[in-house]
């Protein structure tokens, strides 16, 4: 019988939270009534610092702010900006709704795929780019479109992406 | 006096207007009326007179919606605001524009509807993908702090205010307000049962009023220049401005600030400037991915609540999505499809197994491999996920244009089953 | 009362309900998922749409979920309209678009709600071809089976598990057609109340794993109305067989004790039944070794102990008919209460305080709608589960009220709760150490015993009682003490908990005096619910002479002044000191035990006689409220046993006879016979079957031995048969074991024998209260257990898995087994060197447990729990001194240990 055994029940450990996610969170903490709230704010905050959130930095949060951790993991696995699993330095947002489509983002796509190897839900296999489609960007008379990271690029060409490529990969 | 109160500050060509700008040009002059002694039930009449609508898509007065907030001694203390700044539907790009050309006065008629319903806590939920207005919002919240807009005993009224910019981590069904709140709560964003309403129960079991963006961006002119000037602005029926957004094949597509009650046409014709050379007009979407397909029979039509309901579909965001005759339909619908289906929050049955039957059958018709009998089943959905025999109205939404097509392209759909593949693409 | 007309017809309604639960409480049919008796409405499945017209003159009409319309006066609704049909039919088919179609193999086949509805709703063509949506299962412990793919998103399972039942571990994940129901990883489900899942699921996503391991068909098992064993609680169940093997254990609804839920200990702590261990039958042990004796030899043996030959030492695990049999035998001055004395003597005053005016016990229904609760020193959670989970619901009073405040509907399950966030109904609990009741807590005061019963008595002063102020209190523990009061006094309806296990007279003492002066408050009696250990406690309480003490008994024996002794279903090397136990039995010329399994005692034994287990025999049992209840056998016993009474009472074979003498010659006893069947219970006056209509293989059950059929066991006691003949128990019957009616094979059939959703049995069955309140007493004062000279002042700690004897033999709950532990404060392991998971000896005479760190608990004392048997209680002091040992224990740790307050340093 060792200390290991008693306290976990879990496979895994949490990890320890950065000071600057814990300075984040509590900053959170003073907006919202409870902690339930701040959660969802706090797999946005350690995403934001570890590119995802992996089981380690699930079950950090569900410690520090005392809530359940299969609770966390249901809010964790709704929202689509909530990254389970690791994502390349960049991801690739890529609209894919209707204006997007009219205009032609199926071709992009392609594009896309041909020249970084991947398709929706993939990583690159240098770890530069996760390539995602999201809903409706909101810039749809400028379709098509895709945001690179926090960026938003538009009126999309495969002349355009080539650039973009090249721009992101040079940095 | 001005006749685009909603983007008279807006040049996207350079950063929006700073607080000392933005003040220069009738800014915050309804939170000064505030502090001259305008008081709530003044303001709520104000804007119960003026007529506005909720420009989120339902279209439900916004005075009446401000009015079952319970007041007095034994309401709740805690009230709430919420923008819904969630913009999410496919084809709607307006409010968008709105926050990143002009965030002063988004925040100025925050501080009314804020002051009018008595709530000390106002939370911005802005879709997290708009990362340009997360910029202009917080520098201008900072800004109007500074000043005294927001924050404890604004201009010496007593009445305090603070406002929390709060980013989504993203699903399209956290534009329903009461999945909104559960997500603000750091819930899972299911929707809620109505009733109760959230002006009764909503955030934290407070009373709330959820608001869009446009809607609340209406209110600083209806204060500053009077309910007579608000009125005078519209063509038709209804009341005021509205923008209105053309996306697709256009020559010029975009988003413009126009009076409501203009026939579409003109939207089409002068703003938009028609279709692109070679292309003519098949239908479009006047409001909006949940909205029914509308034909060119239909362009003389004012951009009215009524009028675009009386053919059957809704004015909603009034951002049109166009659909050209190269473009296949079928392929048009068979996107949205996939999108709501994704979008589902998966609470309820007929959404939540509904739409991907619907979204499967539309993969298939694509790759050649529609059937016939797979038809009845779509047009049975349509039915089937319909207004009341959902929880909320995602899926009603999406059988407005699954059921609008099915009805003007009948013949685009057999012919992909005909030709056992998609005929805009061989 | 409110009218409503449904399909053109007028009926009677309560307007407070929804219109899905009235249509079911008028005994129609229509079908529901999401929806739960217990639990509300939330509108998620859709499945329950009927057409709502505005008014007489409107044609359309408007489909609307019943569940979640008012059942509003006026109302005009059709169920069978066409449209609101074909809604009904399509959401059955989307549900099932991506539902395996693996009926034949899954265990709810044949009692499936999903299959009900289908088959109610009139989908029954698959027009669906397109890809399934599938999922990966979790292992989620030795109880429950996962079965994803099976899974409708109905949400049934998390508002039970989460909502109702306070878990945490289990969650809604993912979303859009991917929602998934499950922990955050794979692992152990740790709610006590897991088990009812299995009832709560509508199709077969979460199953009974131990009976899936030896899986029969609802039809197939042949069943009976019982009791549970567990606890005091005595939650009524249905235990079902085949082929000689008890094969699971599922809820039997009643109204006033478990309703619709059982604990996991009653559900999963049954398959000792099964085990090869069971004394298999009579022997008389000699020199040479054990010697098997027959029947009649066995009744001469009893015979010559009769009338003073021999002491009777009864049992609280043991039936009423046991227990008065052997009183009957060796006279009532010579029966002696085989509870260990602490505890014997806190149980006496629980008796006196049952027949109290100012008091009234509370059905367990009654303690959920409790609006302020006092418990002191009792673990319920542990030691009478099911009273934890109604206290819980207690707590949602606050929430219940505040909707009703603010117009929303009691069944609208979500907006109440959104309402009322974190708003509840009080609950103080004083404690020695962290409890699961703790996340509803209002004031948790953890302390030793005596500051416990000090903290009440303040409790007791502040509402005006006629009680001596503790005088060391610190101004907190004031403060504390004036906020519990002030909660007691504001409620409607106050409970106090509390409870014998510690063998704390103080506690119940201070409990009773809390309880009286509200009553003197308020002039009406206040709700005071003392519980008890074990099933049949207060049975054997009131049959045994307060005098007669185990600790009489065992001197006796010592003494020599008895010789001769039998003891019944008793393990006495759980009740009294070891070396009491071993010079007691050592003076004895003959010791007759009878049990089911062998035990220390029975190891000691010069006769041994096999008896019967709960499923084996008809018996009654009396809870902590007095609530005498009948259970029927449902099996034939495999071995050579016996009911007890039986060997105790040779020549008598009818058990109806035992209990009407009891019920004629103890004092208290009287209404005990009330309980047995009546003639005109049964139809044209056949017998009610064991086995259903759909009985399968019967004929063929030994054909591998003998193709001969034998002929089937006839039962001559009770109204019940083993066999299918005979009139099923439909409507109207108070004998029923497996709920069944038309179209209704999952147990969501007892809608149609409730008199309304949630209300009683047509005819009702919810047992005799025996006990009568005609004393008056006055307030008490402490009895303080004396300090002796040890370091750590001893809490008593009990384990819902493990603390009870029988239960903790049964195959699934030996999983859940943990090593004894001590609970230590931070500080106090520090002091001793030791860490989380370290052993300890105490008081250095070889007695071992494992360390267990945590945050709740009061430097210098320790929280024991004793092991399944590994340590005796009544060997230790009130106070030990712990040393850190470098032996191992080897058992199962204490990894598997669900407490919310382990220390980790680290963090
Ligand atoms: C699926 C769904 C998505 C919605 N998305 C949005 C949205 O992104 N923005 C918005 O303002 N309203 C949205 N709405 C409408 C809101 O529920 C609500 O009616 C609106 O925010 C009210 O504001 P208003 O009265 O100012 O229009 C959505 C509704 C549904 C059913
Ligand atoms: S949602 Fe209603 S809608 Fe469904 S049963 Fe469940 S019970 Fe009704
Ligand atoms: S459809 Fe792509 S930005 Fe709107």
């Amino acid at each position: 019988m060792t200390a290991d055994n008693v306290i976990a029940s879990s496979a895994k450990q949490a990890r320890q939270l950065t000071e600057a996610e814990i300075a984040e969170i509590e900053h959170e903490k003073e907006l919202y009534p409870d902690n339930r709230a701040v959660g969802l704010e706090a797999l946005k905050i350690v995403q934001k610092h570890q590119g995802w959130v992996s089981d380690e930095s699930l079950l950090a949060i569900a410690r520090y702010l005392d809530l359940p951790v299969a609770d966390l993991e249901g809010v964790a696995t709704f929202f689509n900006l909530v990254y389970r699993q690791p994502v390349g330095k960049k991801v690739i947002l890529f609209c894919n709704s209707v204006s997007c489509w009219i205009m032609g983002c199926e071709g992009i796509r392609s594009h896309i795929k041909e020249t970084l190897g991947v398709d929706f839900g993939q990583t690159t296999s240098d770890d530069q780019f996760t390539f995602i489609p999201v809903p409706c960007l909101g810039d749809c008379d400028r379709a098509p479109v895709m945001m690179v990271g926090e960026d938003l690029h538009r009126n999309l060409t495969p002349e355009k992406i080539d650039e973009i490529v090249a721009q992101y990969r040079g940095k | 006096m001005v006749d685009n109160p909603l983007t008279k500050n807006i040049d996207m060509s350079r950063p929006p207007l700073d607080i000392a700008a933005y003040e220069a040009n009738d800014g915050y002059q309804s939170v000064r009326k505030i502090a001259q002694g305008l008081g709530s039930a003044d303001v709520l009449q104000l804007v119960k007179d003026s007529g506005l609508k909720g420009r989120g898509g339902a279209g439900f007065p916004t005075g009446l919606k401000w009015s079952f907030v319970p007041q007095g001694p034994d309401s709740p203390a805690q009230k709430y605001l919420v923008v819904n700044a969630d913009e999410m539907e496919p084809g709607t790009f307006k409010d968008r524009l709105l926050m990143e050309g002009d965030p002063h006065l988004l925040l100025e008629g925050m501080i009314i509807a804020a002051y009018t319903i008595g709530a000390s806590k106002a939370y911005i939920f802005l879709r997290g993908e708009y990362t340009r207005s997360v910029e202009t919002l917080s520098h201008a919240i900072k800004e109007a702090y500074s000043k005294g807009y927001i924050g404890k005993n604004i201009l010496n009224t007593g009445f305090d205010l603070d406002i929390i910019l709060h980013t989504s981590a993203g699903r399209y069904i956290c534009g329903e307000e009461t999945a909104l709140l559960n997500a603000l709560e750091g819930k899972r964003a299911n929707p809620r049962a109505k009733p109760p309403f959230p002006q009764v129960s909503g955030l934290w079991g407070k009373p709330t009023i959820v608001n869009n963006v446009e809607t609340i961006c209406n209110l600083p002119g209806i204060l500053t220049y009077g309910v007579d000037w608000y009125h005078g602005l519209s063509r038709g029926k209804d009341h005021g401005t509205k923008l209105f957004g053309v996306s697709g094949k256009v020559k010029n597509p975009g988003c413009w600030e126009m009076p409501l009650g203009l026939p579409i046409r003109e939207l089409l014709e002068d703003r938009a400037g028609g279709m692109r050379d070679g292309l003519s007009l098949r239908a479009f979407l006047p409001g909006g991915g949940s909205t029914d397909f509308m034909l060119p029979e239909h362009l003389d039509l004012k951009l009215d609540y009524d009028e675009i309901a009386s053919v059957g579909s809704r004015l909603a965001t009034g951002t049109m999505i166009i659909l050209d005759d190269k473009t296949c339909p079928v392929g048009m619908v068979g996107n949205l499809m996939t999108f709501f289906a994704h979008e589902s929050c998966g609470f309820c049955t007929p959404c939540r197994d509904g739409l991907p039957w619907v979204d499967a059958i539309f993969r298939e018709l694509e790759e050649g491999r529609g059937q016939e009998k797979d038809l009845a089943i779509l047009q049975e959905h349509v039915s089937y996920m319909g207004p009341g025999r959902t929880f909320c109205a995602l899926a009603p939404g999406a059988t407005a244009p699954l059921g609008s097509g099915l009805k003007y392209f009948a013949d685009d759909f057999k012919a992909h089953i005909d030709k056992k593949c998609c005929p805009y693409k061989h | 009362m409110a009218k409503v007309v449904i399909d053109g017809k007028e009926y009677e309604v309560n307007p407070d309900n929804n219109l899905l639960q009235e249509c079911l409480s008028l005994g129609m049919d229509l079908p529901y998922f999401c929806w739960h008796p217990c639990m509300g409405s939330v509108g998620a499945c859709r499945q329950c749409a009927v057409k709502q017209y505005r008014n007489a003159d409107d044609k359309n009409g408007m489909l609307v979920m019943a569940c979640m319309t008012p059942a509003a006066d006026g109302s005009i609704i059709s169920i069978k309209d066409e449209q609101a049909r074909d809604m009904r039919e399509r959401v059955i088919e989307s549900l099932m678009i991506s539902h395996p179609h693996d009926c034949p193999v899954c265990e709810e086949g044949g009692e499936c709600h999903l299959q009900d509805m289908t088959m109610m709703s009139g989908h029954n063509y698959r027009r669906y071809d397109k890809k399934k949506v599938t999922h990966r299962n979790q292992y989620l412990g030795p109880f429950i089976n996962h079965e994803m793919n099976r899974c409708i998103a109905c949400y049934r399972c998390v508002r039970y598990y989460d909502d109702y039942a306070g878990g945490t571990d289990l969650s809604a994940q993912a979303s859009h057609h991917h929602v998934y129901f499950g922990r955050q990883e794979d692992g152990v489900l740790e709610s006590e109340f897991s088990g009812n899942l299995v009832e709560v699921c509508p199709t077969g996503v979460f199953t009974d794993k131990s009976f899936s391991e030896h899986y029969s068909r609802k039809w197939d098992l042949q069943t009976a109305p019982s009791v549970c064993v567990g606890c005091s609680v005595g939650c009524n169940t249905t235990p079902g067989e085949r082929y000689g093997t008890l094969r699971r254990i599922t809820n039997r609804y009643n109204s006033e004790v478990n309703g619709y839920f059982l604990c996991d200990r009653g559900r999963f702590g049954f398959d000792y039944i099964n085990s090869d261990e069971r004394i298999q039958a009579p022997i008389t042990r000699s020199e040479s070794g054990d010697i098997e004796i027959s029947v009649d030899d066995a009744a001469a043996l009893i015979e010559d102990l009769k009338g003073g030959a021999a002491i009777g030492i009864g049992s609280p695990r043991a039936s009423n008919e046991a227990n008065f049999a052997l009183r009957n035998l060796v006279g009532a001055e010579n029966f002696y209460c085989g509870i260990a004395d602490d505890e014997h003597a806190v149980n006496r005053l629980i008796l006196e305080l049952a027949q109290d005016e100012a008091f009234h016990t509370p059905s367990v229904r009654d303690i959920e709608k409790a609006d302020a609760v006092l418990i002191i020193g009792e673990d319920v959670t542990n030691t009478a589960p099911r009273i934890s989970l109604a206290l819980r619901q207690s707590a949602h009073n606050k929430a219940l009220s505040l909707a009703s405040a603010n117009n929303i509907p009691q069944w609208q399950d979500a907006a109440v709760r959104e309402l009322a966030q974190h708003e509840r109904s009080p609950i103080s609990i004083l404690s020695g150490y962290a409890t699961r009741l703790d996340d509803v807590a209002s004031e948790l005061h953890i302390d030793s015993y005596a500051g416990q019963a000090e903290l009440a008595q303040a409790v007791a002063a502040e509402l005006g009682g006629q009680v001596d102020a503790p005088s060391g209190l610190s101004s907190d523990q004031h403060a504390l003490a004036r906020t519990i009061a002030d909660h007691l006094r504001s409620a409607e309806q106050p409970l106090i908990v509390s409870g014998s296990s510690s063998g704390q007279l103080c506690l119940v003492q201070a409990a009773a005096n809390v309880a009286r002066a509200l009553q003197q408050k308020s002039g009406s009696p206040t709700s005071l619910c003392l519980v008890t250990p074990e099933v049949n406690s207060i049975g054997l309480e009131m049959l045994t002479a307060a005098e007669n003490t185990l600790g009489a008994a065992l001197e006796k024996m010592t003494s020599g002044a008895a010789r001769r002794a039998i003891v019944l279903e008793n393990d006495l090397y759980r009740r009294a000191a070891t070396q009491t136990v071993d010079q007691a039995l050592s003076n004895l010329e003959q010791l007759v035990v009878i049990d089911q399994m062998p035990t220390a005692t029975s190891a000691k034994a010069t006769h041994v006689l096999p008896s019967t287990g709960f499923s084996e025999q008809e018996s009654t049992l009396i809870n902590y409220e007095g609530r005498a209840q009948l259970s029927f056998q449902v099996h034939k016993c495999a071995t050579a046993g016996l009911p007890a009474w039986r060997w105790l009472s040779p020549g008598e074979t009818d058990v109806n006879g035992v209990i009407n003498r009891c019920s004629e010659e103890v004092k208290g006893f009287e209404k005990l016979d009330d309980m047995l069947p009546h003639g005109n219970q049964f139809v044209a006056g056949m017998k009610v079957p064991r086995q259903s209509h759909r009985y399968s293989g019967r004929t063929a059950m030994i054909a591998n031995i003998n193709v001969h059929e034998p002929k089937q066991p006839q039962d001559t006691e009770s109204p019940l048969a083993f066999s299918m003949e005979g009139m099923p128990a439909t409507r109207d019957c108070s004998i029923l074991g497996a709920a069944w009616s038309p179209g209704w094979n999952s147990n969501q059939a007892i809608s149609k024998f409730q008199d309304e959703v949630n209300g009683d049995l047509k005819q009702g069955h919810t047992g005799s209260l025996l006990l009568e309140r005609n004393q008056q007493g006055g307030y008490l004062g402490l009895s303080m257990a004396d300090q002796d000279s040890g370091e750590f002042s001893l809490i008593r700690a009990y384990q819902i898995f493990g603390s009870d004897e029988l239960s903790a033999k049964a195959t699934p709950i030996r999983q859940r087994l943990t090593d004894p532990y001590v609970s230590l404060a931070p500080v106090d392991a520090d002091r001793l060197g030791v860490r989380q998971g370290d052993t300890v000896s105490i008081n250095g005479n070889g007695q071992l447990a494992t360390v267990c760190v945590r945050s709740h608990i009061k430097p210098g004392t320790t929280a024991l729990y004793a092991g399944d048997n590994h340590l005796n209680l009544q060997d230790l002091p009130a106070s030990v001194i712990l040393q850190k040992s470098t032996e191992s224990i080897g058992g199962n740790g204490i990894g598997g240990l669900i407490v919310s307050d382990l220390y980790e340093e680290s963090y």
